[in-house]
């Protein structure tokens, strides 16, 4: 570890060390994965990963967290976005080649994907 | 004693006088107490009358110029453990013992200690047995604890992570897991 | 070079270590391929200590008590992996059975403001980094970039920051004094020698946050100049030091100790010194005394410790407490800071609320809060069926404030006004079952051992004092004690030298203005209504309310108890001993306490009575 010599580089430090307690802070977005057995047989795993990966190389503010079974087993992997007080956007068999546009047009643009989005709650 | 030992302590401090209480406190951790040889040879290393250094010895309650058993039984007599009965559990490890706090059993295996405070106010009243601190302690679980001890069997719970014992029950110290 | 974890979980409990529940909980989420996306963090006291050890799961925040090492499977299938909580394992209120999963929403902590243990029980006390994630540095770096030391004691004066440890003596005063104090080295200590039975935040602090320390001494040595900080650690607490050791060296790998610190050409270092035991060390003489390696007896103050002190040299000497709030003022401001609590006393104080309540810990309350909310609300009141008698702060040089005055808010002067002190946070909870001739007696005791024996006053005043206490509790009191013991309390404190004997008879004084008709039923009807002074009491079975159950006959360590199932027991007055075991275990408040001499006993006294015990150390 060579010495912090500045305040400038102690920030510089410190917003790279932010990600390893990002799941302490606050956040304005939420992704939930879902990680019931179904969601779990279609892939969601390897998902979830790839949301954590490109989050972390991004600097990207979010949470990742996860929920059991919500019923549309068929549509596995769900993943459901929300920010701040916006909709939830629900998407469907999310594949992890899918993540990166989801997350570019979604999360940085602000714009639904929509051919992949398979419900909304308000 | 291993007078080498002290002397290698002394020398870690390159002979320092102001360090005298921390060349104390070590070759007390590492004879367990300090015999009359090791403070006359701390007082000649650090070229200092024999009579200072027992004045250290003495003062601070932390040393202890008698051996101690092979259990070291805390009891601690803070406030919060004196409101919630430390008093009682003193007592009953006293008459477990036959031995009064301060003192060693015959046999050499346990000394007793009441002890001011132990900073596990929340858990009161609270014992420490051979660094290992036992929290809401009930007079039943001392008998227990020290019998098993007694027994030699070695139901080692994590160092510094208090046991909750359950209040007003007998406890039933297998339940507790075993180390590893 | 981060890696982005999508659950991290707060591994906590007393000591702070938890190491079997950590290292179980590693292995089930490796063996679950989750060791990737789940961070488990050991982290310092979260204050809730009969709950532990407690578990917090982030980012949901749900907060998991009583956590054994079988519920972990079930922790990582339910919680981890499927974001459910685990409905045994979450909080119920005491009262209402009510389950609360979220650790912000109970009542414990929802009261609580968090400046000084901000980070406790949030961050593993071990990891520099996860201290710098949180924050940790920018104050230093804020202090050494762009400000003077003179700028820097202006705004800890502004703050209104007072002595953390006790006495309340404003801290920015302090550090201007050890500022323009002449001589070329000074030195800044951080008083961790906390000796006050009953209380543990300095613990708390050292153990779980220990780069706050150094950040805020780091500063202080800015501030007055010097380039050397002590911390002075009691000896029993051993992971306290091993934490502040460790954290000392990383420190100093990351360029934050040492010579340029942050590239500022400020040198500054720090080294740990143990006490050995003596309750009087925390006095500041006498710890600098004890520094220098020798006997810790306290000095005469007419020459103050700023000018000289350790090594006749300037000092600065504050709290543990005192230094771990200078980098939030640092960063927020002092007006910040001074914005909150009251008139006199500002921010925040830590307690450790214990003794007779539900919920005792460590808590955090903004100053001016009262002693009603702290022990209804945070601490959720008395145990059932009991009734709070008195709470007790200010350590052996406190004083017990009534129950009938908890609406007093906690305050550096309200504290004193009513005759006990803020201290450096101890606040025991007594209830009905408390005797106050004890716990007076109790304190009397504590300070006959540490009382270094240099002023006859203390000394002997203390001794005089514990024989008078001892005897009123063994029935032997008798008329005009009450008035030598208050003749003797006055000379102590008028002709002793140091705070430990200035405030020794505090204990006494303030349950005599209290409760001065518990010590008269003491001497004059030789009953301890509390239960507590066994010379005076007996143990009665109520044969209407009891049912026969043979609790009480399994808990009596004399075996003096006999009955048959579902018919009244009786106590045999020659075999007990008073220990109040049967009564605490009847369920059917069948077990009363009356005088002795409502009972018959043998002729010696019959039960095997030894005077009260003086405690060998």
């Amino acid at each position: 570890m060579p010495k912090i010599q500045s305040l400038e580089e102690l920030r510089t430090l410190r917003a790279q060390l932010k990600q390893d307690i990002k799941a302490r802070t606050e956040t304005s977005t939420t992704i939930t994965v879902g990680m019931g057995t179904c969601g779990i047989a279609a892939g969601a795993r390897e998902v979830m990963q790839v949301f954590l990966d490109e989050l972390a190389t991004r600097a990207i503010d979010a949470h990742v967290v996860t929920t059991g079974c919500i019923g549309m087993c068929s549509k596995e992997p769900l993943v459901d976005i929300q920010q701040s007080d916006g909709p939830r956007i629900t998407y469907g068999n999310v594949h992890p080649t899918m993540v990166p546009r989801i997350i570019e047009e979604h999360l940085i643009h602000g714009n639904t994907v929509q051919q992949w989005v398979v419900g909304q709650l308000a | 004693m291993n007078a080498q030992r002290v002397i290698e302590i002394i020398q870690g401090y390159d002979g320092d006088p102001t360090a005298s209480l921390a060349i104390l406190q070590d070759v007390q951790r590492e004879l367990k107490y300090l015999p009359r040889e090791a403070l006359e040879l701390i007082a000649q290393q650090l070229d200092m009358p024999v009579g200072y250094v027992y004045r250290l010895a003495t003062f601070f309650k932390v040393f202890s110029l008698q051996p101690k058993g092979e259990h070291i039984c805390k009891i601690c007599l803070g406030t919060a453990c004196h409101v919630k009965g430390g008093p009682l559990i003193l007592e009953t490890m006293e008459r477990e013992l036959g031995v009064k706090a301060g003192n060693t059993t015959a046999d050499g295996k346990f000394s007793v200690e009441g002890v001011r405070c132990l900073g596990a106010c929340a858990l009161a009243p609270i014992i420490v047995i051979d660094d290992e601190p036992l929290g809401q302690m009930t007079p039943d679980a001392v008998v227990t604890r020290v019998r098993q001890l007694r027994a030699g069997e070695v139901v080692k719970i994590p160092a510094q992570m208090p046991v909750k014992v359950a209040v007003r029950e007998a406890v039933d110290l297998s339940a507790v897991p075993p180390k590893g | 070079m981060a890696e982005l974890y999508r659950a991290d979980v707060l591994v906590s409990c007393l000591h702070g270590r938890s190491p079997e529940l950590v290292s179980a909980l590693k292995q089930e989420l490796d063996r679950r391929g989750l060791a990737g996306e789940v961070k488990v963090v050991e982290t310092g006291c979260r204050g809730f200590c009969t709950m532990g050890p407690v578990l917090t799961i982030q980012p949901n925040g749900i907060f998991y008590t009583d956590v054994q090492l079988a519920d972990v499977p079930e922790i990582v299938e339910e919680t981890l992996v499927k974001g459910r909580a685990v409905q045994r394992l979450l909080y119920k209120e005491p009262a209402t059975r009510k389950v609360i999963p979220n650790y912000d929403a109970i009542p414990f902590y929802s009261k609580q403001m968090r400046i000084v243990l901000r980070n406790c029980g949030m961050i593993d006390p071990q990891s520099i980094d996860e201290y710098i994630a949180v924050g940790g540095y920018e104050a230093l770096g804020k202090v050494l970039s762009s400000m003077t030391p003179e700028q820097v004691i202006a705004e800890v004066q502004k703050s209104g920051l007072r002595g953390r440890g006790g006495a309340g003596f404003a801290t920015g005063r302090k550090w201007e004094h050890t500022r323009k104090a002449a001589g070329e080295v000074k030195y800044v200590i951080a008083n961790g020698d906390e000796g006050d039975p009953g209380a543990f935040m300095d613990r708390a602090l050292m153990e779980g946050d220990p780069y706050a320390v150094l950040e805020g001494l780091t500063i202080g040595g800015f501030a007055v100049g010097t380039q050397q900080g002590y911390i002075y650690v009691r000896d029993e607490y051993p992971l306290a030091v091993q934490n502040l050791r460790s954290a000392i060296d990383r420190a100093h790998e990351y360029g934050l100790l040492g010579s340029d610190v942050l590239g500022s050409g400020f040198d500054f270092d720090i080294r740990i010194v143990r006490g050995a035991g003596a309750f009087v060390c925390g006095e500041s003489s006498a710890l600098m005394q004890s520094l220098e390696g020798k006997v810790g007896e306290p000095r005469a103050k007419h020459v103050h410790a700023t000018d000289r002190g350790l090594w006749d040299r300037p000092s600065c000497l504050n709290n543990v407490e005192t230094w771990a709030n200078i980098p939030p003022i640092m960063n927020k401001g002092g007006e910040w800071f001074a914005s909150i609590g009251t008139e006199r006393s500002k921010g925040t104080k830590a307690f450790c609320l214990v003794g007779k309540v539900r919920n005792p810990g460590l808590i955090e309350v903004p100053m001016g809060i009262t002693l009603r909310e702290i022990v209804d609300d945070i601490g959720g009141g008395p145990p059932k069926g009991r009734e709070i008698k008195a709470v007790q702060t200010g350590g052996p040089s406190g004083g017990c404030i009534p129950a009938s005055m908890l609406d007093l808010p906690v305050d550096y002067e309200s504290l004193t006004e009513a005759g006990s002190m803020m201290g450096s946070g101890g606040m025991i909870v007594m209830d009905d079952r408390t005797c106050m001739v004890d716990i007076a007696r109790y304190f009397i005791d504590f300070l006959k051992d540490e009382s270094c024996g240099k002023c006859s006053t203390c000394r002997e005043g203390i001794k005089r004092m514990l024989e008078i206490l001892t005897n009123i509790s063994a029935g032997l009191g008798k008329p005009g004690d009450i008035e030598v013991l208050e003749s003797l309390a006055k000379t102590v404190q008028l002709a002793s030298l140091c705070g430990l004997g200035k405030s020794a008879p505090n204990p006494v004084l303030s349950t005599l203005h209290y409760f001065r008709e518990e010590y008269e039923k003491h001497i004059a009807e030789q009953f301890c209504p509390a239960g507590v002074c066994r010379a005076l009491i007996a143990y009665q079975v109520v044969a209407e309310k009891c049912k026969g159950c043979g609790l009480c006959i399994k808990a009596c360590p004399q075996e003096g108890i006999s009955g048959t199932a579902r018919q009244p027991h009786a106590i045999d007055q020659v075999k007990c001993i008073q220990c109040g075991a049967c009564f605490e275990v009847c369920r059917l408040d069948a077990i009363q306490v009356v005088p002795r001499s409502a009972v018959t006993v043998g002729s010696n006294g019959g039960n095997g009575y030894k005077p009260v015990r003086e405690v060998v150390r």
